[in-house]
């Protein structure tokens, strides 16, 4: 029987259109890497700041917390802390875990130094300069 | 069954549910700990009851495509599988590594089980469902490969249907899209940019090319509609979830760190991505009205059909609420995305991983379809499910609501946990929710233990007295 639209014409939109948007995808990609440093302060990821991100990725941090409103939604974000809460308060916060106060949602103490607190806090400093296009609206986060 | 080897999908299909409902128990305390933060505190946190809650969904769907492509590929290409003994081998070997991983995030705290795995050597802990353990990683990689060269070893030597194709094609997207869980940058947004590849790749690209094969498959042969319709259908589906999915992967890169012109590049082309999802329905429900006979499975009938309009709505419109940057400006973050992330997981992969499970399980023991009481037993399951996560949604939203409202959109913003708090009523509802969905799939799993297989006789009888 024929037909306007073939089977063998819909394939070849199928692997056309796949192979065609993937390279787009692959072109952006390596522009957007390019741009990425200058957005997010690369030279100011420092020693510290990267132990801190070892500590927060091994600490599954992410397992509660959003940075960048990415992660799980049982606790605050964790990209704009610095701004709202200072080192100070972090490092306090995080060292007097759990609260233990009656049905609030707890965070478990991870034993961590007070070099391990000031790596933390490095990252969480560096974090709140990326560039994320004016995102999250307010200091809550 | 057409072919012996067929049997290897039986234990894959049988893990699977195992798994499911692993997944909900875990689902359920972490429900309940958003309501009763010291709930099984210390000895549970939150973060580990949510990492099993993901990874064994991960996990049992996985098992469920891997048990499909064993049923389907052999009777698509007309010859037995390759190896069925490398498939149960495999089976063996993701199980029980899959069973390790789970205890080890429950027994370990999560920076000593990365001390004692060599996550130093090669750093690819810490990120949302991917927070297995390096061994485990290069396991998954292992069992894949298995999977590949078996389906692929069968494929060559046998006919070559446009399922088959897409479906071993896709499966080999799978593994090759895991490969970036190896890659963890230090510059965390580059490393969020990558993770996306697998992420969005998966759920939004890959994984619907599987759900239209297996569709595809099942619609085939539950309505013998000619097969050369069904697959240009469904080449035009997946042309249209690629061609919309590449580039919409940009709604993931708005407020990351990536440049600016991904808030335009991303909301044009996911705004896109809704359309293979209402051509499934269209494609799904127009097999079902030129069908040319009537299959005594209903309840996979039912799966077949509840499976396109459920993913139209978790992935389709809970998708496309946040997916233009303005909203998601409000939204990112939320539970607005859990919402979406919920129905649009249960109504495309696991509604899909049911169906070909409801189609093939009675086949695999011997019959065309299980007995009438058998089948109410699973519809029940069916709806129960289906509703219970159309509450689980809905309820998901009004939290987020809550957040965009008192948080986000606020002249005066509100502080996170504070807004956590105004939400209670509707973590409440999202928790009895989630119960009766175990009640649904405690239901559906009673379904597998009745007894005997669909009477014809009995059919004709009623039919012969009409």
């Amino acid at each position: 029987m024929q037909q306007v639209f073939t089977k063998a014409m819909a394939r070849n939109i199928f692997l056309g259109g796949a192979v065609f948007f993937i390279i787009i995808y692959l072109i952006l990609s390596y522009d957007t890497f390019q741009r990425i440093p200058e957005r997010d302060h690369a030279n100011k990821m420092t020693a510290s700041v990267l132990r801190g991100k070892y500590l927060l990725d091994t600490n599954d941090c992410i397992g509660c917390h959003t940075i960048n409103g990415e992660g799980a939604y049982f606790a605050p974000e964790l990209a704009n802390v610095y701004k709202r809460r200072g080192p100070d308060f972090i490092k306090s916060w995080i060292a007097s875990q759990p609260t233990g106060i009656a049905g609030r949602r707890q965070m478990p103490n991870f034993h961590l130094s007070p070099a391990q607190l000031d790596d933390l806090v490095a990252y969480m400093q560096w974090l709140s300069n990326i560039d994320t296009n004016n995102w999250p609206p307010n200091i809550e986060g | 069954m057409k072919y012996k080897s067929q049997k290897v999908a039986m234990p894959y299909f049988i893990a699977a549910l195992a798994l499911f409902l692993g997944q909900i128990i875990f689902g359920l305390i972490a429900g309940l700990q958003y309501l009763h933060g010291t709930f099984l505190f210390p000895a549970l946190p939150f973060d580990v009851a949510h990492m099993s809650h993901t990874n064994l969904l991960i996990v049992w769907l996985l098992m469920a495509f891997m048990g499909a492509a064993y049923f389907i590929v052999p009777e698509e290409a007309e010859t037995e599988l390759y190896s069925p003994k490398l498939a149960l081998i495999t089976f063996w070997i993701f199980l029980v590594a899959g069973g390790l991983t789970i205890a080890a995030y429950l027994l370990v705290p999560y920076a000593k089980l990365a001390e004692v795995t060599g996550n130093a050597v090669l750093p690819t802990m810490g990120r949302g469902y991917l927070e297995q353990p390096l061994p485990t990683k290069i396991g998954i990689v292992l069992v894949a490969l298995s999977l590949l060269f078996n389906v692929t070893m069968t494929l060559i030597k046998g006919r070559k249907t446009s399922i088959n194709l897409i479906l071993v094609g896709s499966l080999w997207g799978l593994a090759i899209l895991f490969l970036p869980a190896f890659y963890f940058p230090q510059d965390t947004v580059k490393a969020s940019f990558g993770w996306w590849w697998i992420v969005h790749g998966w759920v939004e690209g890959d994984w619907e090319l599987i759900l239209g094969a297996l569709l595809g498959f099942i619609l085939i042969k539950m309505t013998g509609v000619d097969r050369e319709i069904v697959e240009k259908w469904l080449y035009i589906i997946v042309a249209m979830t690629l061609i919309s999915g590449i580039i919409g992967i940009g709604h993931h890169y708005y407020y990351t760190g990536a440049p600016g012109y991904w808030i335009w590049l991303g909301s044009i082309f996911s705004a896109i991505e809704p359309i293979p999802f209402i051509l499934l329905i269209a494609f799904s429900f127009k097999m079902l009205l030129q069908r040319r006979r009537e299959h005594p499975n209903s309840a996979a009938m039912l799966w077949a059909l509840g499976t396109p309009i459920m993913a139209f709505l978790g992935a389709g419109l809970w998708g496309f609420i946040i997916t233009l940057a303005p909203a998601q400006y409000y939204m990112h973050g939320t539970n607005f995305t859990a919402a979406h992330g919920h129905l649009a997981f249960f109504g495309a992969y696991a509604m899909v991983s049911l169906a070909i499970i409801s189609y093939a399980m009675p086949i695999l023991r011997g019959r065309v379809a299980n007995s009438n009481s058998a089948q109410r037993w699973e519809i029940i399951g069916f709806w129960t499910m289906v509703l219970s996560m159309i509450a689980i949604t809905l309820a998901l939203t009004g939290a987020g609501i809550v957040t965009v409202v008192l948080q986000r959109a606020a002249d005066n913003p509100m502080g996170f946990m504070q807004v956590q708090d105004k939400a209670r009523v509707f973590f409440w509802i999202r928790e009895f929710a989630g119960v009766t969905f175990l009640l649904g799939l405690l239901v559906y799993l009673r379904s597998f233990f009745i007894k005997g297989e669909y009477m014809y006789a009995d059919e004709v009888k009623r039919a012969l007295a009409a």
